[in-house]
Formats: C-alpha cells, structure tokens, sequence
C-alpha cells in the first residue's frame, strides 16, 4: 500500500513547477510582432513591404467581411482534407503491405523509393496533362506529397516490431488477425501517428504548390493575387491563415491520438 | 506427463542444437536443467512449447503431441515481455482473453494477489521494476492454470537479492495448482534450491548428460554442507560437460555462434 506514494509525489512535483502552459510559446511571436508594430507606428521604417500587424488584420477582417476569406479557407480545407485522405489510404495500405511480406517489399520498394526521389513538384505538369487543371490533379498532388512518409514510416515500423512480444502471441496462440490487432497495431501506432503529422504538414505544403498552378480560389490563390497586386497585406493575411490552419489541424490530429499513446517510456523534460 | 522422445533440432544453416533428447516429467514435478551456453537448453524449452518443430522426436503432453503453442503450456521468458501499451491487469489478461469478462477479472485479481502486486493492477509496466515486471510476467503464466510451466532462464537478468526471493516466491505460486516445471537456468545453486530433479546438459551437440535427483529435505537451506556439496558435484558435472564442448567446438566452429 506505501508503493504508489513516490510515484504521486513525483506526480505532484512536476506539477508544482511553473509551466505557464501553452501561453509560453506565444511570448516571442506576440513580442517580435508589437516591435514591428512600435517601429512602423513611430515611422522608423517603411511597413509596404512588410506590413504591421494591424494593417494584415485588417485585411483579414475585409476579406471575411465580403465573404471571401471563407470560399479561399474552404476551398484549401478540402483540397487538404482529400489528398491529406488518399495519401494516408494509399500509403498505409502499400506501407502494410510492404512491411507485413518480404515479398511485396522486394517488389514495389524499388520503384517507391525511386520516385520518391523525384521532387514532387515536378510531377505537376504530368498531373496538368493527365488530370487536367482542377480540382484532380490539384488532390493528387496533394496526396503524392502525403503517400510518402505514410509509406516509409508504416513499413519500417512493421518491420521493426519486437520479435521477442510477437512471441509472446504465439505462446497464447493469437491468430493472425489478434496478432495485428492486439501487437503489431499498437507497436507501431507512435511512429504511425508521427508520420500522420508528418504527411499533413507535407499536404499543407503541396496544398500551395497545387494552388499556384492555377486555381481560382484558396488561400494560395490569394497569395499569388496579392503577388500580382502588389499587396504585401493580402500575402501576409494568407500566411497568417496557413500558419493558423496548419497549427490546429496538427494539433486536433495529435490530440485526437494522444489518448492511445499514454503508455509511452519516453523521454519527458520537465525543465 | 510431459514425454520428451527421441528429440533433435537441426537448424537450416546446417548447426545440430540438440539430439536425442529423452526426458519423462511426472505431473507435478520440478525439473531443473542446467547447462553452459550454446548447449541447447533454451532450444529444448522452445520445442517442449512448441514455438518451433523439432527435426526428430516428439514432445507430448498427455499422450498429446505438442506441435504448436498449446494452453496446457505456459511460459516465462528472460525477460518480462510484457505489452507497455497495457496496464498490469491487462498483460495478466492477455493469456485469458476467451473468458467471460468477470471471471476473467477475478482471475486476474486473484493472479495480481498471489504475486503481491494488487495495488498495481491500473499501473504501467514502465512504472514497475524489473523483479515486479517478471513477477506479472509470471502471473501471466499463471492466470490460465497450465499444467505445464516452463521458464527459460526467468530470473538471470535480475540482481542477487530479487532473484533470491523470486526463486522462494516461485515456490509459494507453484504449491497452488502444483504445475509440472521445467526450469532451464545456469544457475546451478538455483536450480538446486527450486529443482525435484536436475538434468545437466552438454553441448555441441546439445543432449543430456546426466539426470540427478538430489535427495534434499524442502525447504531447500542454501547453506547446509550437504546442498553445498551437491552444488560441487553438479558443478564438476558442468566442468566436464564444457570441456567436452571445447572439443566440440573444434569440430564445428560455427556452432560457437
């Protein structure tokens, strides 16, 4: 009955220290941007190009205003949400495969990771050619760029699962399908969740690539407009709508997980 | 009655692990099996539970070949292996996972008890020590009742004073359902404190050299001059057995590996 005391203790004592929580990590940003504000406000330089704070919110406020800011937000959200949705199907049923049979990796890893070794950008004017200029070509991209680290992270991970606990399976005689779901799933779901963060960032990423190359509408059609019209505003307002967008998806995809994830010995600073 | 006949283990890259194995294990009884390295015992534990084929021989358990894992059989390993994505009760559960679920959870809780870890049912195995960890481990065996239990080597990887007392704490787990036990170690004095019956091994190939039944009152006293010198003799044994090995290496180096 004593045990667990340390343990709480522990518990406690981490607790204790001052973290201030995630408001931490918005001290630099908030501070760099009241500077900028302070020296554009007093006159010391020039805010054209790099407008102040206040002008990029601004912005923002107008284009939500007219509505604008919604259809770019929404049109870039499904663009994101399909590719983000086929990289990961198509990449978790490949890596699984890949790293389940020998076989199957001699016969596809080859020819994966050569064309992973192709910058994915350039296979936007074949996409451009094959899909056409809307939305397919656009989501495929996408989904190239996600496919990649989905693929390489699950079939690794499989491969390197603890021999040593697959035995103990076999000693309770666990069938094929107890065997992936009670020991290969849950051994690989950490590096499976680190690469589902991994391809959303990629599909933010290629999600503007995709938007440059010719789009009507989405936050990076708004960046190439505010290029074309010289609004260094509008640009600022659509990375600052990236920035935010990008932020929370990986963070509702890391909290969704978390929960699964607690078992973890892994290494927590507490400094 | 575990029957062990006639048993060899060639491995495909050509290295005899083990040949003409003959062991019979009455119900209840504790065998011990010493040996140096390499001289096939942890191989005999693996077959005996069915996690490999044996090239000749059989291992049956009742009159039942046993050619895969079988649930009469439990195992402890070196080292705990117990899932860390599961809390303590849930690693104990794992090996009665078709039962319905409150009596599985009484057994576990009953399992938990015996090896005095109840209060740490909601814990994770990173949180245990690694004598608490191989105490679950053990529990885990336990909790389906085997008839056999095998352990391969279960307390090597702890220190001198855990290991003690898991040995005694072995015993106590074993009075329960009273499971036949086959106990490979290279601990000799362990093997004479737990074992009924010792069998010593010699490799290269891996077969028995010679089977003991040292007639010491239970419990077993560590320091009494008799257990001290039948912890000599079983030692000349090994002595012998290893110098036979040496020879045996010249004869097949690769099989050192």
């Amino acid at each position: 009955m004593n045990e667990p005391a340390p343990l709480t203790e522990a518990v406690a004592l981490r607790r204790a220290r001052p973290n201030f929580g995630w408001g931490l990590g918005l001290v630099v940003p908030v501070g760099l941007a009241i500077g900028w504000e302070l020296l554009v406000g007093a006159g010391l330089v020039n805010g054209r190009l790099l407008p102040p704070p206040s002008k990029v919110f601004v912005t923002l406020l107008h284009l939500a205003a007219k509505g604008e800011l919604a259809t770019h937000i929404w049109a870039t959200l499904v663009r994101v949400a399909l590719g983000f949705l086929f990289g990961v199907l198509s990449g978790t049923l490949i890596g699984a495969l890949a790293g389940y049979s020998s076989w199957a990796r001699r016969l596809l890893d080859p020819m994966l990771q050569a064309l992973r070794a192709i910058p994915s950008i350039a296979w936007v004017p074949l996409f451009i050619l094959w899909f056409g200029i809307f939305e397919t070509s656009k989501v495929i991209l996408i989904a190239v760029g996600v496919f990649f680290p989905i693929y390489l992270a699950l079939s690794g991970a499989i491969r390197s699962v603890d021999r040593k606990l697959v035995e103990v399976g076999r000693i309770f005689r666990f069938s094929a399908g107890e065997m992936v779901w009670r020991i290969l799933l849950p051994a690989i779901l950490p590096s499976y969740v680190i690469a589902l963060r991994a391809g959303l960032g990629l599909g933010w990423m290629f999600v503007v690539a995709a938007e440059f190359m010719g789009a009507s509408e989405g936050l990076g059609f708004l960046l190439v407009d505010g290029q074309m019209t010289g609004q260094a505003q509008t640009v600022m307002a659509s990375i600052v709508v990236f920035a935010i967008l990008g932020k929370f998806t990986d963070w509702l995809l890391s909290a969704g997980t978390d929960r699964f994830l607690g078992w973890q010995d892994s290494f927590k600073p507490n400094l | 009655m575990l029957e062990i006949s006639g048993l060899a283990k060639r491995y495909p890259n050509g290295h005899l692990a083990l040949s003409g194995i003959e062991l019979a294990v009455p119900p209840g009884e504790i065998l011990g099996v010493v040996g140096g390295s390499g001289c096939g015992k942890s191989t005999l534990l693996r077959l005996v539970a069915g996690l490999e084929a044996p090239t000749e021989g059989f291992v049956a358990i009742n009159g039942v070949r046993v050619d895969r894992p079988r649930p009469e059989i439990g195992f402890v390993f070196q080292e705990p292996r117990l899932m860390p994505w599961l809390t303590i009760d849930q690693n104990v559960s794992f090996g009665i996972r078709h039962l319905p679920k409150a009596e599985r959870q009484s057994r576990v809780g009953e399992a938990l008890a015996r090896v005095g870890l109840a209060d740490f049912a909601g814990h994770w195995p990173r949180e245990l020590s690694g004598g608490m960890a191989q105490r679950v481990a053990l529990a885990r065996a336990l909790v389906g009742r085997p008839q056999v239990l095998l352990l391969d080597e279960p307390f090597s990887a702890l220190d001198a004073l855990t290991r003690t007392d898991l040995q005694e704490h072995l015993l106590d787990l074993w009075a329960y359902d009273r499971p036949t036990m086959l106990l490979v170690t290279h601990d000799i004095e362990e093997a004479l404190a737990l074992s009924d019956r010792i069998a010593v091994m010699e490799p290269a190939p891996g077969r028995l050299r010679v089977t003991v039944h040292p007639p010491l009152p239970r419990p077993r006293d560590r320091v009494s001059l008799e257990f001290q010198e039948w912890k000599q003799h079983l030692l000349t044994e090994l002595h012998h057995s290893l110098r036979a090995s040496r020879q045996g290496d010249e004869r097949f180096p690769a099989a050192a590996i």
